[in-house]
């Protein structure tokens, strides 16, 4: 590993010491971060080279303690390193802050991510829905939905045998 | 060789032809539609080569793609209709002069098609009246020249009066479209 990787876990691990780290099987560098420290592990990071947001994304894992992540890709295009972030949010608690004021890119994302998943960034500009309808009242990428529409009135399931 | 569709049936003497309204004003709007292409994915391209030089669809009269919904006659849905497309191409359909048809090229237009999800129209017949559905995942050319042959064969036929009839207004309601 490149000593200059050591230098960005020493980054983070100045701003939130509990960070876990972990290298996965495609070399890849992650951390994952509490929720709290979010943006400060982001704006250490941003100082430190890393000017480039890859992308910001959600995820769901249903019957976890955590249930929702939000995972931050950023790069140092300097140095040819990239470190993936991911914060885990609970249920009642899926809020983060976000990072607009660091990355402009981050608007849109989070945006999406709202809008897929329903977690809030607090502090975005304008956090509302990007692709799906205005009025659509749930957020389709959580697990909690079937994928077939539901509006669809000729599909009996005598016709599919089920 | 130049072909030029046949006259309709009529009263011929030397010097004159008399002929009715209805079958010179369906010969002239079945013979010149002017399509407007929504063309959205792969049904979209087949549609382009539909128009390109191979399949030609200009010897049908159907030469000019109208891209403003103000000049045209036909439009073409060819590719999936997202929902939030959904009242964009109604809004097309409503700025476009009567009389107007409607071909739905494909799975996805007619159906929705594979994409049987919670962001896909299933099928524009929700959001505006077809006229004519080519079925295919995507149709070939041959089959979207068959629709708008069949779409030709509606215009030729169609009473002038259709589009004042009560049942015509009733169709359009369904749909909250208003009559321009």
């Amino acid at each position: 590993m490149p000593d200059f990787f050591e230098n960005t876990r020493t980054i983070i691990e100045a701003v939130d010491d509990s960070a876990s780290y972990s290298l996965d099987n495609w070399n890849e560098h992650n951390f994952i971060v509490s929720s709290d420290l979010l943006f400060d592990v982001i704006k250490a990071l941003k100082e430190n080279g890393y000017q480039y947001l890859i992308d910001l994304t959600g995820a769901h894992y249903p019957d976890t303690e955590y249930e929702y992540q939000v995972v931050y890709h950023v790069q140092n295009l300097i140095e040819n390193l990239r470190v993936r972030i991911k914060v885990n949010l609970t249920t009642e608690k899926n809020e983060v802050s976000s990072i607009v004021d660091l990355y402009n890119a981050a608007n849109w994302m989070e945006r999406e991510t709202f809008d897929f998943y329903g977690i809030i960034f607090t502090g975005h500009p304008n956090l509302k829905r990007i692709l799906n309808l205005d009025d659509m009242d749930y957020h389709p990428m959580r697990k909690e939905y079937k994928l077939e529409d539901e509006t669809r009135n000729d599909k009996s399931d005598k016709y599919f045998g089920r | 060789m130049v072909k030029i569709v046949n006259s309709p049936e009529g009263l011929e003497g030397q010097g004159f032809f008399a002929t009715s309204f209805d079958k010179v004003i369906g010969l002239a709007r079945a013979n010149s539609l002017w399509p407007l292409p929504f063309a959205t994915s792969c049904c979209g391209i087949e549609f382009m080569a539909t128009m390109g030089p191979n399949y030609d669809l200009a010897r049908f009269g159907s030469e000019r793609m109208s891209f403003s919904p103000r000049q045209a006659d036909l439009l073409i849905v060819a590719g999936t209709i997202s929902k939030k497309l959904g009242p964009v191409l109604k809004k097309v359909y409503d700025q476009m002069a009567e009389p107007k048809w409607v071909l739905s090229v494909g799975a996805c237009a007619s159906s929705g098609g594979i994409f049987d999800t919670y962001s896909v129209l299933q099928g524009i017949d929700h959001v505006i009246p077809v006229d004519v559905y080519v079925p295919g995942c995507p149709p070939r050319p041959e089959q979207i020249i068959e629709g708008v042959l069949k779409i030709q064969e509606l215009a030729k036929n169609e009473s002038l009066r259709r589009r004042d009839s009560a049942e015509y207004k009733k169709m359009l309601e369904s749909y909250n479209i208003e009559q321009q």
